[in-house]
C-alpha cells in the first residue's frame, strides 16, 4: 500500500512500507548504491513524517520482505509474541518514540516488551531517533548471557580478545592473548579469526586457547570464528568448542550468501550445547553482523540496509546468543562511507539489538578505504559505552594484522573503564583480582616482571 | 628525569607477530611514540588505496613467463566511482567484454584472473611472481590455461564474467586485499568452480595473505593447486570444500611462548 505526507504545497508518496522505511533513512552511502536512497533532505524528513503515523500494527500485515519466500520474515512472524506487544499495540511508529523515552519504558518493561516487537517496528522507531535518544533508551535495555560467565550485567562492559596472526602462528597468537590478558581484556570471548580454512589448523587453535582456560583456570570462553559446517566438523571430531561462530544477515537470501540455513543455525545450536563446556550457562552462539551485507550478496528486496540488519538480530535471538556483533565499519565505504556513517550505523544497531532482546556488542571500526580516522572511532566507542554496549573488541593496539582494518584496543577497552566506571564479568574481574593483573579498584597492578602467565610452567 | 610511560614487561614476545603488542601505557591510554606510529602507518595505507595500477607492467611481467595478458577495465571508471560502486568493479567495461571475445580460444579448464582490487602494491609485487610458481603444478596437471586476464578497477565477482566468457571451468583471481596498517600489499586468491554471473561468496574458496611476512608464494601455489584439483574432481568451490591441503606449511612455528617471555 502506499503512504503519503504533505509538507506546503507539495505531497510525496511511497509505494510501500519498505520505500517508506528506506527513504525515512538518515543519508548512507548503501542506501544510495542500492537506488532507495531519498533524493533530497526534504524527502527524507517527508518520510519520517509519515513513517511517525503508521501504527505498528502495520508492520504485522504488510511484510517487507515476502513471507512465502523468505524464511526470515517467517521467523518473525511466526514467533511475534501478541501478548508481549500488547503494551504498545495502538501505538503508531511516532507515540512509540515518546513510549520508549517515557518513565513507563522501565528496564523491566522494556524486556518484557522484546518479544513483542518485531525487527522492522525497532528499525522504524530508530529511524526517528536522534543519536541521544538511540543512546538512552537502550542504556535502559537489560540483556544478560552466561556460558563460563555473566556477560551483560548493568554498569559492566566485556571485551571480546582477538588475537589475529596472518598466518595463524600458534606462538604469534598465543603472544597477543597474552598481551590481552594483562591488559585485562578477554571476558567476552578470546576469538580468533583464523587466516586457513584447514581442520587442522582449526582444531590447533581450539585446543591451543582451551588449554590455556583450562590451564589458567581463566573464566572466559574460546572460539575459532569459522563457518559453523566446519564447527560441527570440529565437534565430530572431538575438539573442545566452546562457542559456535556464523556470520548471518536479515534474509534468507543473504543468509545463503553466507551457505547457512535457520536450520543449519539449529544444527549449530543443538551441536554446540551437546557438549556441556559451559559452567554458569548453555548460550553457545556467537553471531556477527553489519548493515550492507544483504545488498553486499544482492539480497536486499529493495529493503533499506538498517531495516535488514535489525532483522539479523531478529534471526539472532532466535538461537539464544552468549554474543551478537555488529561489525559496523568493516564492510567499507560502499556501505558506510564515512565517520559520521558509522556512527549512526553503530549507535543504531546498538539500540535496535538490545531492544529485540539480542546481546549486542559493537566492533568499533573502519578500513583504510573508508573517509574515517581514530577519532570517529573514539566518539562511537565513547557514546556507545555510556549506551551501555554489551562488549566492544579488544586488538593489540587497534590494529588486526589479519583482517588488515582498525578495531578498538586494549587500550581503548582501559579508557571507557577510567572514564566510566565500567567493570568487566564479575567472574572475570574476581579472576583478574586473583591473578594480580588488577587491582582492588579494577585498575591495572603495577607490572611485575614475572608474572605467572609469562613464566609459570617455563620450557614446558 | 624518567618518564611517566609504564613499560610492559614482555616485549620479548614480539618477536613472535606483527600484531601491536607490549606496547607500554601513559595511564591507561597510549604512549606519544605509539600514537604517532599508528598515525603514519594509517597514512601509509591511506595512500597506497589511492595509488595508480601499472597494468602494463604486471601484463609484460605475465608474457616474460610465456603466457598471452589482456588487459580489461571493469564497469568503474575510476577510483572515487570504484570505491561507491562495487557493482561496477564486478561487471566488464563494454569494451573489455569486446576484447575478451576476441581472445578467448575455445573452452580452458583454468582462468587466471589478476585484479587490482583495492591495493595495486600487492598486484604490483606479488602476482607474477605468483604465477610464475604456481605453473609447474598447473602444467603437471595437464590443465588447459586460457589467457591470463589484468583487470583495472576490478573486485572478486568480476571474474565470473570473465571466466564463463572464456569458458573456463575454474577461475583463480588474484587480487589486491584492503591494505592493512602492517601490510599495504597483501595479495588475495578466491577460487571459483565453473564461473558465471550471479556466483555468490559462498560458492568460492580463498587464499589470503600472500605477501612476504604473510604465507610465501611456495606455500600460497600449493594452496591453490591443492584447491584447484579438489574442485576440479568433485564439481564444486565454497563452503562445501574444506581446505585439507596441509597443515605443515601453515603450522611451522615455534611453540606457544607461555612462560618464555623472560627467556
Amino acid at each position: 500500500m502506499a503512504y503519503r505526507a504533505t509538507l506546503g504545497s507539495t505531497t510525496w508518496t511511497f509505494d510501500s512500507l519498505a520505500d517508506l522505511l528506506a527513504k525515512a533513512s538518515p543519508p548512507r552511502s548503501g542506501d544510495a548504491l542500492a537506488g532507495i536512497a531519498a533524493t533530497s533532505a526534504q524527502h527524507t524528513v517527508a518520510a519520517k513524517m509519515a513513517l511517525a503515523d503508521v501504527s505498528l500494527k502495520t508492520f504485522l500485515n504488510e511484510a517487507v520482505v515476502p513471507y512465502e519466500t523468505d524464511e526470515v520474515t517467517r521467523l518473525i512472524l511466526d514467533t511475534h509474541d501478541v501478548a508481549a506487544f500488547a503494551p504498545v499495540a495502538s501505538l503508531t511508529v511516532g507515540e512509540f518514540r515518546d513510549w520508549l523515552l517515557s518513565e513507563i519504558a522501565t528496564p523491566a518493561a522494556l524486556t518484557r516488551l522484546a518479544p513483542g516487537l518485531t525487527p522492522e517496528m525497532v528499525a522504524a522507531v530508530s529511524k526517528l531517533m536522534r543519536n541521544q535518544d538511540l543512546i538512552l533508551v537502550a542504556s535502559k535495555c537489560r540483556m544478560t548471557t552466561r556460558f563460563r560467565n555473566t556477560i551483560g550485567l548493568p554498569g559492566t562492559m566485556a571485551v571480546r580478545l582477538q588475537p589475529n596472526h596472518p598466518t595463524d602462528d600458534p606462538a604469534g597468537i598465543t603472544a597477543s592473548i597474552l598481551d590481552g590478558l594483562l591488559y585485562g581484556c578477554g571476558d567476552a570471548v578470546i576469538g580468533v579469526n583464523p587466516a586457513s580454512d584447514s581442520l587442522n589448523v582449526l582444531g590447533d587453535l581450539t585446543r591451543l586457547m582451551d588449554d590455556l582456560i583450562q590451564r589458567f583456570e581463566i573464566p572466559t570462553q574460546s572460539c575459532v570464528l569459522t563457518h559453523v559446517t566446519t564447527a560441527l566438523q570440529l565437534i565430530e571430531r572431538g575438539a573442545a568448542v566452546d562457542l559456535v561462530f556464523q556470520s548471518i544477515a536479515g534474509t534468507q537470501a543473504a543468509n545463503a550468501s553466507f551457505g547457512v540455513t535457520l536450520a543449519l543455525l539449529q544444527e549449530g545450536l543443538d551441536a554446540g550445547r551437546s557438549l556441556n563446556r559451559g559452567t554458569v550457562g548453555d548460550n553457545v552462539m556467537y553471531f556477527e553482523t553489519g548493515q550492507g551485507s544483504a545488498l553486499s550478496a544482492g539480497a536486499h528486496h529493495g529493503v533499506d540496509q538498517q531495516t535488514l540488519e535489525a532483522r539479523a538480530y531478529g534471526v539472532a535471538r532466535a538461537f539464544e546468543p552468549l554474543l551478537v556483533n555488529s561489525v559496523v565499519g568493516f564492510i567499507g565505504p560502499e556501505y558506510l562511507y564515512d565517520g559520521k556513517q558509522i556512527i549512526r550505523a553503530g549507535l543504531e544497531d546498538h539500540f535496535c539489538g538490545k531492544l529485540l532482546g539480542a546481546p549486542l556488542g559493537v566492533d568499533v571500526c573502519y578500513t583504510n578505504h573508508a573517509e574515517a580516522d581514530q577519532d570517529d572511532m573514539d566518539s562511537l566507542l565513547t557514546l556507545l559505552a555510556t549506551a551501555g554496549v554489551t562488549f566492544i573488541m579488544g586488538v593489540p593496539g587497534a590494529d588486526d594484522v589479519m583482517l588488515n582494518y582498525q578495531s578498538t584496543s586494549f587500550h581503548d577497552a582501559l579508557y571507557v573503564r577510567e572514564l566510566l566506571g565500567k567493570t568487566r564479568a564479575p567472574e572475570f574481574e574476581a579472576w583478574l583480582q586473583r591473578s594480580r593483573i588488577v587491582g582492588s579498584d579494577g585498575r591495572l597492578a603495577p607490572r611485575a616482571a614475572g608474572h605467572p602467565l609469562l613464566t609459570a610452567g617455563a620450557g614446558t | 628525569m624518567s618518564t611517566p610511560v609504564t613499560p610492559d614487561p614482555w616485549t620479548a614476545l614480539r618477536r613472535h607477530t606483527p600484531a601491536r603488542i607490549a606496547l607500554g601505557r601513559s595511564g591507561s591510554s597510549l604512549p606519544t611514540s605509539e600514537v604517532l606510529a599508528f598515525a603514519l602507518a594509517h597514512a601509509q595505507a591511506r595512500d597506497a588505496v589511492h595509488a595508480a595500477f601499472d597494468a602494463e607492467g604486471v601484463a609484460a611481467a605475465i608474457e616474460a613467463l610465456g603466457m598471452p595478458a589482456t588487459i580489461v577495465d571493469s564497469a568503474a571508471p575510476d577510483r572515487a566511482t570504484y570505491l561507491r560502486r562495487p557493482d561496477l568493479g564486478r561487471a566488464l567495461s563494454d569494451a573489455g567484454r569486446a576484447a575478451l571475445v576476441a581472445s578467448a580460444r575455445g573452452a580452458c579448464d583454468l582462468a587466471i584472473v589478476v585484479a587490482d582490487g583495492l591495493s595495486c602494491a600487492a598486484v604490483h609485487a606479488h602476482a607474477a611472481p605468483l604465477v610464475e610458481t604456481l605453473l609447474p603444478a598447473v602444467r603437471a596437471a595437464g590443465w588447459r590455461l586460457g589467457p591470463v586476464v589484468i583487470a583495472r578497477q576490478a573486485r572478486v565477482a568480476l571474474g565470473d564474467e570473465v571466466g564463463a566468457l572464456l569458458g573456463a571451468r575454474l577461475v583463480i583471481l588474484l587480487v589486491g586485499e584492503r591494505p592493512g596498517l602492517s601490510s599495504p600489499d597483501s595479495l588475495g586468491a578466491y577460487i571459483t568452480f565453473e564461473p558465471r554471473v550471479g556466483r555468490t561468496d559462498a560458492e568460492r574458496n580463498c587464499v589470503s595473505n600472500i605477501r612476504g611476512e604473510g604465507l610465501s608464494y611456495e606455500a600460497a601455489a600449493f594452496k591453490l593447486a591443492w584447491h584447484a584439483r579438489e574442485a576440479l574432481r568433485l564439481g564444486l568451490t565454497g563452503v562445501a570444500l574444506k581446505d585439507e591441503s596441509d597443515t605443515a606449511l601453515l603450522g611451522v612455528s615455534s611453540p606457544p611462548p607461555v612462560g618464555e617471555a623472560m627467556a
